[in-house]
């Protein structure tokens, strides 16, 4: 980690966004992580994703587990609310947080031991419900805090210190896939171009968005053989596409090669482009997304991008069919139905 | 001699699970009760759906004794796997109904019963238009036929009760209404003059309702407020949840959007249930969980996470037959110790023990403003017997003038205003700090919760001091808890005594049974209910106000004894305990037997010294 603090004043010229804030309104605390951790990466990413989008820091509500991925929420977005849950849990707790006020952004932050290993029933059962959330992996393969155990998403034949893995690894953008998520992705921490947008776009989707972002653990899981190392991924990556999130409204500059650009029209009115790096690949079916993450890592590539998308998710406010104010806004006259009600509940037991 | 009586007797049925017995049995209940007589009634069912022996208890009493009495009156037998047991168990001279369509062999019966006979399967048979299954069921309305000639209900009240069960059916009131006809009609032909247990019009029933805890539990959250429940199937804590959707779907829909103001999610597992809790209470909803001792022991993590980070939460376990899986359709009071002291670490939690679906609806609605005003979890211990069975109660009653306390929350405008904010920090002297909902303010007020040592300002520390201190209020803020929990209520003994006697939960109907036998033989004791942990200060003077003090409790290991012994600083010697846990309700006649033997042995003793 680094032990200089930021100073609290910056450059009068630094850009703001419509809100009037700049990218330092967006800033948390110093990381206490190690120098060159991914999860670093993907903090700064998120921290441009926000203020790009002009979020209002204090509308969004970040929850985690537990681990070094974890611990991350406490260094983007300072004005927001944290909540550092028990270890794997993160996704009842986001998932009731959600419940109870659906107006703001719940970004769920884990890692693979919290999110595949002692978390993957809670994992799987809010994607299944589709909480409106962006659900970020930070995804390194090893138990950091604990000194560089496997975690379930660790390469088989992954060594450490003192063993070979010999677990078949968990892909949780398949997971993602098989249990409806109506948006999947995966991104790589050294990848900041790609991770931006992403983020952007993870955020205007109303559903379970999923992000597997491949974030290298430079202290335990950094080796060349391992996948989820810098220069692995740089050489096997296999980036389905480019995507440019536009907010609403905002004119379309984005200039792509005819045939080669596919839009998507969110909820919110947000638009996604997607520059097709591979023309044959169609983000809006599942079952050849599913396919086509496997065949990949069969030859040992990693596949990045936008995989899959639903264009009119819904998310577990709608299956509910919960009023549009938030519930935890509703006050005695919404909520008791009175002494007269009583009465007439009473007599049914008579 | 056969039994004679008089609005005072037991009633058992003993059927076999999922013959549709259930439906009848209730009715039954329901009949006595419009003709003013108090009932108790409890089911005895097994962890089956299909097959095992399941009975339904109903003590009539025109006294209004709502707790078990033990032994049976008359018998309604229905199961041939349990015949024998069930016939042995009938108190002497008592009655025994049966499907007498196939002859039973006489050492099948005892002589000193009154055996009335009703050929159920071949009356049921004789039922024109119905098929297999229908006259399977409807044996169960004939024998309710019958049993409504032989007890002498009025004329017309099962008619009225059948109505209204099946409202709109036409078909179906038909169908039952000539399967009592059948049933009455053979019993009045056959068997008149034969049973001297009769239902006598009372007024005693009164305004009173009839009613299951977890119902009124659930009708509780749903005037408290609650908005959300997270909640995962179990024995006997389900129907709980289900009574919340059932409200929520009467009492709060938007009549204009048809939109719900309530959210009710059946997580994976209890772990998940309770983390939903958290989450909405964190953000400022009312929510709870309903569950029983399995699902406390998962959701441990959790409850020691929300009493550190101070998180609101309502949990309700309804108590059954413990360890493991146990017993999980009978009843116990054995949650107390873990409840007390759920999680690793030093934690301790606030608990109320309602004694009734009455008390049920109350404290479910009181925990909300609990939880929030205390910031920490509330356990409402219920049991099975409460929770499940329906019980004769006073009226649910609501003040329309009451507000709900949302405890200690900073808002925009105090913010905006200049008002300090620490999230951890003791400014009012109560040991309860103040506490801001995520998305209030855009600079002020935010704060990270977490289950890691913080200091007063909710930042990571792993300070001793910063440590010590927020466990030191913990412990403080537990102290005012006991001035606004629910208070002891007790009740003094005609004439002054060294004896008393301490109880809590379902225990209190027998309990108050019991004390009035007891003085009717001369043996005085006060008693005192308790109603909620931690413990209020007229505990412990009670306690130290007599010589001895008997703590009646439905589990094995006097666990309610232990927590007073350690919280209260009392010589264990002072306290007697009586433990009844073999997963039935506890009875009157049980309480008075062991109280009794106890006080007439140190009678006994002191007067040989």
């Amino acid at each position: 980690m680094t032990y200089i603090t930021k100073p609290k004043l910056h450059h009068p010229a630094l850009p703001k966004n419509s809100l009037g804030y700049t990218h330092r309104d967006y800033e948390g605390r110093i990381s206490t992580l190690c120098a060159g951790c991914g999860h670093d990466s993907i903090s700064a990413a998120l921290i441009q994703a926000c203020f790009e989008l002009a979020i209002e820091p204090h509308r969004v509500a970040k929850l985690s587990g537990i681990g070094c991925s974890s611990k991350t929420p406490d260094y983007f977005l300072g004005q927001s609310h944290g909540f550092n849950a028990v270890h794997g849990r993160m996704p009842s707790v986001l998932t009731g947080a959600n419940l109870a006020n659906r107006d703001l952004i719940y970004l769920g932050v884990s890692g693979d031991g919290d999110s595949a290993s002692i978390g993957l029933g809670q994992f799987a059962h809010c994607v299944r419900r589709g909480v409106n959330m962006v659900y970020i992996c930070e995804n390194n393969g090893v138990y950091g805090l604990t000194k560089g155990q496997f975690s379930a998403t660790a390469d088989k034949g992954s060594k450490s210190k003192t063993a070979v893995n010999s677990d078949s690894p968990i892909d949780l953008v398949s997971l993602a896939l098989l249990l409806g998520a109506t948006f999947v992705a995966r991104g790589f921490s050294g990848d900041k171009k790609q991770l931006v947008p992403l983020l952007k776009a993870a955020i205007a989707h109303r559903g379970s968005a999923i992000l597997d972002v491949i974030s290298p653990c430079v202290q335990f899981n950094n080796n060349p053989e391992s996948t989820k190392s810098y220069d692995f991924v740089r050489e096997h990556n296999d980036a389905v596409n480019r995507i440019d999130f536009i907010v609403p409204k905002a004119e379309i500059t984005v200039d792509y090669e005819p045939g080669a650009i596919e839009t998507v029209r969110q909820h919110d009115g947000s638009v996604i482009k997607l520059a097709k790096l591979r023309p044959d690949y169609n983000p809006h079916d599942r079952a050849g997304a599913m396919a086509f993450c496997q065949a990949h890592a069969a030859k040992g590539e990693v596949v990045t991008g936008l995989l899959y998308i639903e264009d009119d998710a819904q998310d577990l406010h709608a299956h509910l069919n919960t009023v549009a104010a938030p519930l935890n806004g509703l006050g005695e006259a919404d909520l008791c139905p009175g002494a007269k009600a009583l009465d007439a509940i009473n007599a049914s037991y008579r | 001699m056969p039994i004679v009586a008089t609005n005072d007797f037991v009633v058992k049925f003993a059927n076999v699970n999922g013959s549709g017995s259930a439906s009848a049995n209730e009715l039954f209940a329901r009949c006595i009760l419009r003709m003013g007589v108090p009932v108790a009634s409890r089911n005895i069912f097994p962890s089956n759906i299909q097959g095992l022996p399941t009975w339904y208890e109903v003590r009539v009493s025109g006294a209004g004794w709502l707790g078990r009495r033990g032994g049976v009156d008359l018998m309604v037998c229905m199961n041939p796997q349990t015949w024998d047991k069930d016939v042995a168990s009938i108190e002497k001279g008592g009655y025994l109904v049966y499907d007498s369509t196939k002859p039973m062999p006489p050492s099948k019966f005892r002589d000193d019963l009154t055996v009335l006979g009703v050929p159920l399967t071949e009356l049921s048979n004789s039922l024109e238009g119905t098929i297999p299954r229908e006259r399977q069921l409807l044996k169960n309305v004939i024998y309710l036929g019958a049993l409504s000639a032989l007890l002498g209900f009025e004329a017309g009240v099962v008619e009225s009760l059948i109505g209204q069960q099946f409202k709109g059916k036409e078909k179906l009131i038909n169908l039952n209404m000539r399967a009592i006809e059948l049933g009455h009609g053979y019993a009045a032909t056959h068997l008149a003059g034969k049973c001297q247990l009769k239902v006598e019009r009372s007024e005693k029933v009164g305004d009173r309702i009839f009613i299951a805890g977890n119902d009124a539990a659930a009708l509780g959250c749903v005037y408290g407020g609650a908005t959300v429940a997270a909640w995962y199937p179990i024995t006997p804590s389900t129907s709980l949840a289900e009574a919340f959707m059932k409200h929520c779907k009467r009492q709060r829909v938007d009549p204009e959007t048809k939109q719900n103001k309530f959210a009710i999610v059946q997580a994976e597992d209890e772990i998940a249930a309770i983390g939903m809790v958290l989450g909405a209470c964190w953000n400022g909803a009312r929510a709870f969980t309903a569950t029983s001792g399995p699902g406390i022991s998962l959701m441990n993590e959790f409850f020691g996470f929300a009493y550190y980070a101070e998180v609101p939460a309502v949990i309700f376990d309804i108590q059954r037959g413990g360890p493991s899986t146990g017993m999980p359709t009978r009843t116990q009071q054995s949650d107390i110790l873990l409840a007390a002291y759920a999680s690793h670490g030093d934690t301790k939690h606030v608990m109320t023990f309602p004694a009734d679906p009455h008390e049920s609806f109350e404290f479910a609605a009181q925990a909300f403003d609990l939880a929030e005003r205390l910031q920490t979890p509330v356990f409402v211990m219920m049991d099975l017997d409460i929770g499940m069975n329906d019980w004769l109660v006073e009226p649910l009653t609501w003040d329309d003038n009451r507000k709900y306390d949302r405890g200690k929350l900073v808002t925009e405008e105090e913010l905006e205003a200049g008002k300090p904010f620490a999230r951890y920090l003791d400014v009012d002297g109560d040991a309860i700090a103040y506490r801001t909902l995520p998305g209030t303010h855009p600079t002020k007020g935010n704060y990270f919760t977490r289950g890691s040592s913080h200091d007063a300002y909710a930042r990571y520390s792993e300070e001793g001091r910063d440590y010590t201190d927020v466990m030191l209020r913990l412990l403080r803020k537990l102290e005012t808890a006991k001035t606004i929990l629910p208070q002891p209520v007790v009740r003094k003994a005609p004439a002054s005594t060294r004896w008393g006697v301490l109880y809590f939960g379902s225990t209190a109907v027998a309990m108050d049974e019991a004390i009035v036998s007891l003085e009717g033989r001369g043996l005085l004791l006060d008693t005192l209910r308790i109603r909620a942990f931690p413990f209020a200060e007229e505990i412990v003077d009670f306690i130290n106000a007599h010589d001895q003090v008997f703590v009646i409790e439905q589990n094995r290991d006097a666990q309610m004894l232990k927590l007073l012994v350690a919280e209260c600083a009392i010589d264990p010697a002072k306290f007697i305990s009586i433990l009844h846990y073999d997963g039935t309700p506890i009875t009157a006649r049980f309480i008075e037997a062991a109280i009794s033997e106890r006080m007439m042995l140190k009678a006994q003793r002191e007067a040989a010294e």
